[in-house]
Formats: C-alpha cells, sequence, structure tokens
C-alpha cells in the first residue's frame, strides 16, 4: 500500500486557492489553471471578483487583505496570491 | 425656506448662466466632496468655477474655440470635473472618456482614443500626466491636428484668467450643444448624443421635479462619469442646483465599497444612484466589522437604474442595511438613457416601486402582461417585475409594435419616448440618429410595457449585455475572436446570462473549434478570455469550446445568439455542478 500523501499546508491552500478559482470565478471545474497565470490582465478575474477573493481568501484561510492591497499587480496570479497569503499567516 | 434655483418654471438658458449664479449667490457652499485615499476634500462653488476658469484659460491658449470637441482622458476627480467645466465656460463640447483600468491592453486603449478623435474632428484631448507622452505618440499624424493637454501644466498656470471674465461671456445659446455623451462602450459603434444647452436644463428640471429635489439634499455617487448615470445624477444635477455632492472614484469604490455607505452617514446624504448588481455587491461584499455604527437613516432614495431592476436584489440590500436604518421606503427605481440626457422615468420617491407578478407563458409566448391573482400564484408559473415609474414631466411613453404603432396597456412592445430633453443627434452620425428618431420620438430597442401609468421593462430588441451597469454589444466581442487561431472565423457568439448572486449579466462565449488537443484548447480559452479582457474591461465569465457545427445558425447564415443561449443554458449551464 502506498504511504498517504500528506500535502504541505502550502499546497493545501495552493488547491483550495485554485479550486474556489475554476468553480466560482470562471465556472468551468476542468479548466488547466497555472499557477503563473495572469488573472486579472488574463481575464479570468474581474475586479468584483477580486473583492469577492478576498472575502474567501480571509473567511478560509484567515489571512485579511486590505482594500488597497487588492490590485492587479498585487493579485494576478496564484503564486503571487499565494505568497501574499503566506506573509500574513 | 430656500427653493432649488432650476425648477419647472424657471430655467436659465445655459449651462454658464447658471454657472455665473452659483459664483455670484453659492461661492461660499459647499459644491463638492471629494473622498480621496487620504482623506476628503472639500470644494466650494468659488473654487470650484476657480478651477474651471483655469482649465478654460488653458483651453483658449491651446486655441480651442466654442463648439470644439474637449474629450477627457483622466482619472475620476478634481481635474475631471473642472475640465468638463473649463470647457463648458469656453462653450466648447466636453466629453469624458473611460479612464484606462488595469484590464485594458494600453495599444488597444489608445486605439479607441485615435478613433474617436478621428472620427469626431475632436480638437484638443485632456490626458492625466501618466498618459500624455504616449497618447501624443497614438494621436499623431491625425487631420486636423488634435492637441493633448496635460492637466500639470493647467495646474501650474497663472495666466491672469478671471473666473468672472469667463462667466461674463456668451458663448453659447441655449440650442447650441453642451457636451456629448458616448452611448455605449463600444469602440467600432461609439455615437456622441448631442445634448443641447436648453434639453440638459429642462432635463434637470423635470427630473428635479419627479425625485422633489429639495435644496436641503445631499448626492453621494461613486459612479462613473462617462456614464449618464453618474455624468447627470452623480455631476451636473447636484452641481446646477446648489446641492453638495459627495464623489468618491469607480476604482476606489469597487475595491473598498464601504467607502460609500459612510460616505452617507458622514454627509447625511439623502439621494444615492446605483446600478442594480451594487445592490448585490454592497450586500454580501462589505464585512459587518467595517461599519460597525453606520447609520444610513439620512436616505431617501436609493434610486436603481441603468440595469435591469430586480425585486431580489432589492430585498438582500434591505435585508441588510434595514439594521443601520435604511428604510424600505427609500428603495426606488428609474429607467434612463443618455438620448434622454438621463431619466426616463422614476418611481414615487416616498414608497417602494410596485410589483407585478404575471404570467410567464403569457409574457413568453403571446407578449401580454397578464396578473396573476394572490389565489393562483402557487400553481401558475409567475415572473414578477419591478416597476421604473411613471414617466417624468414633459416626457411622454408609448409602447409601440413592429410596425411602430401603438400598443394598448400590457402589450409588450419596443418603447418610444417623446421629451424636451431629448438629444439632437448623434454626433456626425445622421444614418444612426435616422434610425432611431421618426416624427419627433426617439425608439429606445428596450423593450416592455405600461400599466396603471407605470413603465416595466422586459427585454432589449437589441442584444446589449449590461454587465455591472456596463453596456456591452456582442458583434463587438465575437469581432474579437475572428483571427484567433484553432477558431473558426464568424463561428463564435456572445450573450449574456443572469448571474442571481451578482444581480448583473455574465458574458458568455461559444466558440467552434476542430482541435481536440487539450493544451492548444486551453491556449485558445485563454486568448479569448485575455482579448475581452483588454478590449472592452469586462470579463468572460464562461467560455465555452464547442465542435464544428454545435452552434445554431440563422437561415441566412449567420450564428443565431438567442437560439445558441439558449442550448448553451440548457446543455452546459444547467449541467454544471451546484454553485455554493
Amino acid at each position: 500500500m502506498a504511504a498517504p500523501v500528506v500535502l504541505s499546508e502550502t499546497e493545501a491552500v495552493r488547491d483550495q486557492l485554485r479550486d474556489y478559482i475554476k468553480t466560482q470565478m470562471v465556472k468551468d471545474p476542468t479548466y488547466p489553471l497555472k499557477d503563473d497565470e495572469p488573472l486579472i490582465t488574463g481575464g479570468l478575474v474581474d475586479s468584483f471578483s477580486l473583492v469577492e477573493l478576498a472575502v474567501f481568501i480571509e473567511d478560509t484561510f484567515g489571512a485579511r487583505f486590505d482594500d488597497p492591497e487588492l490590485t492587479a499587480e498585487n493579485m494576478n496570479t496564484v503564486n503571487q496570491i499565494l505568497s501574499n497569503i503566506e506573509a500574513k499567516l | 425656506m430656500p427653493t432649488l434655483p432650476i425648477t419647472l418654471n424657471r430655467r436659465p438658458a445655459t449651462l454658464i448662466e447658471q454657472a455665473r449664479w452659483l459664483y455670484r449667490e453659492r461661492a461660499g457652499s459647499t459644491a463638492v466632496v471629494l473622498v480621496e485615499h487620504d482623506g476628503e476634500r472639500r470644494l466650494t462653488y468659488g473654487a470650484f468655477f476657480e478651477g474651471a476658469a483655469r482649465f478654460a484659460g488653458a483651453l483658449a491658449a491651446c486655441g480651442v474655440q466654442p463648439g470644439d470637441l474637449v474629450v477627457l482622458v483622466l482619472q475620476h476627480g478634481e481635474m475631471a470635473l473642472a475640465g468638463f467645466w473649463g470647457a463648458l465656460l469656453l462653450g466648447a463640447v466636453p466629453s469624458i472618456f473611460p479612464f484606462l483600468s488595469d484590464k485594458l491592453d494600453r495599444a488597444r486603449y489608445f486605439d479607441s482614443v485615435r478613433q474617436l478623435v478621428a472620427h469626431s474632428g475632436v480638437r484638443l484631448v485632456i490626458a492625466s500626466p501618466d498618459l500624455e507622452s504616449a497618447l501624443r505618440e497614438r494621436l499623431a499624424g491625425i487631420e486636423p491636428p488634435v492637441t493633448v493637454l496635460n492637466v500639470d501644466e493647467v495646474i501650474g498656470t497663472h495666466n491672469g484668467v478671471s473666473v468672472q471674465d469667463y462667466l461674463n461671456r456668451h458663448p453659447a445659446e441655449a440650442d447650441a450643444t453642451a457636451f456629448l455623451q458616448h452611448s455605449s462602450g463600444s469602440t467600432g459603434l461609439q455615437k456622441g448624443v448631442m445634448l443641447s444647452h436648453r434639453a440638459v436644463l429642462n432635463h434637470v428640471a423635470a427630473y428635479s421635479a419627479a425625485i422633489r429635489l429639495a435644496p436641503d439634499d445631499v448626492v453621494a455617487s461613486w459612479l462613473p462619469l462617462y456614464h449618464d448615470m453618474g455624468l447627470i445624477a452623480g455631476f451636473i444635477m447636484p452641481i446646477l442646483q446648489g446641492i453638495p455632492l459627495v464623489l468618491m472614484s469607480p476604482f476606489h469604490w469597487v475595491r473598498d465599497p464601504k467607502i460609500l455607505l459612510w460616505a452617507i452617514h458622514e454627509h447625511r446624504a439623502t439621494l444615492c444612484w446605483l446600478p442594480n448588481f451594487a445592490y448585490n455587491f454592497l450586500a454580501t461584499r462589505v464585512r459587518p466589522a467595517a461599519i460597525h455604527g453606520l447609520d444610513l437613516s439620512s436616505l431617501r432614495a436609493v434610486i436603481n437604474c441603468s440595469e435591469p431592476v430586480y425585486a431580489e436584489s432589492h430585498r438582500a440590500f434591505l435585508e441588510q442595511y434595514a439594521y443601520y436604518g435604511l428604510r424600505e421606503s427609500a428603495l426606488a427605481t428609474c429607467y434612463a438613457m443618455a438620448e434622454n440626457t438621463f431619466a426616463v422615468t422614476q418611481s414615487a420617491p416616498d414608497a417602494p416601486p410596485p410589483l407585478d407578478v404575471v404570467d410567464r407563458r403569457a409574457l413568453m409566448e403571446d407578449r401580454l402582461a397578464v396578473p396573476v391573482d394572490d389565489g393562483l400564484k402557487p400553481i401558475v408559473p409567475t415572473v414578477t417585475l419591478v416597476s421604473c415609474g411613471a414617466p417624468i414631466p414633459n416626457c411622454q411613453i408609448q409602447v409601440v409594435d413592429e410596425q411602430r404603432h401603438a400598443l394598448p396597456e400590457r402589450h409588450i412592445g419596443e418603447i418610444a419616448l417623446r421629451s424636451d430633453s431629448m438629444l439632437s443627434g448623434y454626433y456626425r452620425r445622421p444614418d444612426a440618429t435616422a434610425e432611431v428618431m421618426a416624427d419627433g420620438w426617439y425608439y429606445t430597442g428596450d423593450m416592455g410595457y405600461l400599466a396603471g401609468g407605470e413603465l416595466y421593462i422586459t427585454g432589449r430588441k437589441k442584444d446589449l449585455i449590461i454587465v455591472g451597469g456596463k453596456n456591452v454589444y456582442p458583434q463587438d466581442i465575437e469581432n474579437l475572436l475572428n483571427d484567433i487561431p484553432g477558431l473558426h472565423p464568424g463561428r463564435a457568439v456572445a450573450f449574456g446570462v443572469f448571474n442571481e448572486t451578482l444581480g448583473t449579466e455574465d458574458i458568455a462565449i461559444v466558440a467552434e473549434t476542430d482541435t481536440d488537443d487539450l493544451d492548444a484548447r486551453a491556449d485558445i480559452m485563454r486568448e479569448i478570455r485575455a482579448r475581452v479582457a483588454q478590449s472592452t474591461d469586462v470579463t468572460a465569465r464562461y467560455v465555452h469550446l464547442v465542435e464544428a457545427k454545435w452552434l445554431i445558425k440563422t437561415s441566412s447564415g449567420k450564428v443565431a445568439r438567442r437560439a445558441n443561449r439558449e442550448r448553451f443554458i440548457e446543455a452546459v449551464l444547467n449541467r454544471l455542478p451546484e454553485q455554493r
């Protein structure tokens, strides 16, 4: 029997974040979202959804983003968002 | 008791004449409070018109003459307000262009400015400092040449301009065009709605009466100024009527929606206009901890306008904010368009708008709005429509069939209107003007019915999509996709589907491709989304690839938007996993 796969905390957060973006924002659970794919300039997430994403992140991971942080420069990829979350935890 | 300066019985001839009165009578009163990232700034009418006169001087120094078109490519804020009025004081014709956002592709954005400038013969563009050089480069070579003026150059000017000097001139008559409103964000179809001083002032008089505007009202607004609701309700009307305006930028508000609520609280604002999605957005996106102690009891009307109105959105908003003092009687609705300056109808200012519960089948199939008795409601499928109110003073409405013959009450047809605040025409587009105007009537392209003197909107004749208050034409989106490798040219369709959670439409795109390769398909989807965002500033929520011949065509070989929308909802949307 294979040893159970233990995801590191980062990977677990990454998966949840990706899952949320795919199902709630892109509305396509099979979408092959890349971690360095531009979310805002790539047209996957708009300004309204960004606020929604921040609410999800706060509720799920307890990392609070202040409104001025919600910009394309700061939140444009899964990797960027993830490192911002980690910096806050 | 002081009265409003502009009423149905008393209107100045031009906006400049009203500015002269305001500067003389209200110099020390608050014109605008700007809510900015680092706090608030208050401008009195004196300071406001002095700022405008500085712009008038700078524009005159660039050779701008009465009647010349001046386009503003500026962030929302003091400079946009002053630049707009500076052009007005000179008798020039200002128009506000949507500002570059995070999403938009710079090159495409500048192309759209160039198209407008070249097509309309714009004389001067007022630009923010960060866009000046790029704009100058992109607008080179247009004949006649256009001047690009950096706002910083204006702020630094002390050209000895006196406000009085400008206020005492008479550069425009009542029937001259005061300003242009661009009727859509679409580049290819951009139409400049020409509004005369007379039309604008008639409108301010009529709409003020419809909402019973009073001297102690205070308006709070985050709305964009390039759109009729923001420009007229959220800027021109309060300024002309001496009503304090608390103004924030839409970019700021969307990131931090609570600033509107606190601005209402702080300034005891009484009036606020919002598109339907904002009711949902405010109901769900503001953390309760961020509004502890908030008091919204000063609001006497929150007016839902510029998107289809949903009873459910009102309910969610009221449920969230009744605790903070929001009164149900403050819920209000309005049906508006730039072609009538702004409002066409308005619900009564002291009661929520009536709801009409009608038979769904009769509405869809017979184009009739048949009320359903309470007893039958549990068994007959119904649709609940929210009234947009009755026509404002000096505005007539009729609902017409396809031959433009008037229909009786409760029959669904195209809404036509006639008023004293209509457009003079589309700027340099007599063809487009002739399409929609005949015998003094303007044909709106919106569908609806009248019942008991109230107007109900049921849909649009055109396939226009409204996303978060912004108008998007599906053909503009489809045209962007023609040359994407892997897609069949002309075999993509865009349409709107209603999103109940957001209270607005989502954009859906269905496109045919032959490739089965997953990576290639992903790249195509990426390219579609990126192009839509970078060119139109809206996000395509659904991008769905299908095999060749999936899309339904009309008998003339065109892709049928409505039929494909139905097919997409049935085959794709309804089969998505349950959403949260």
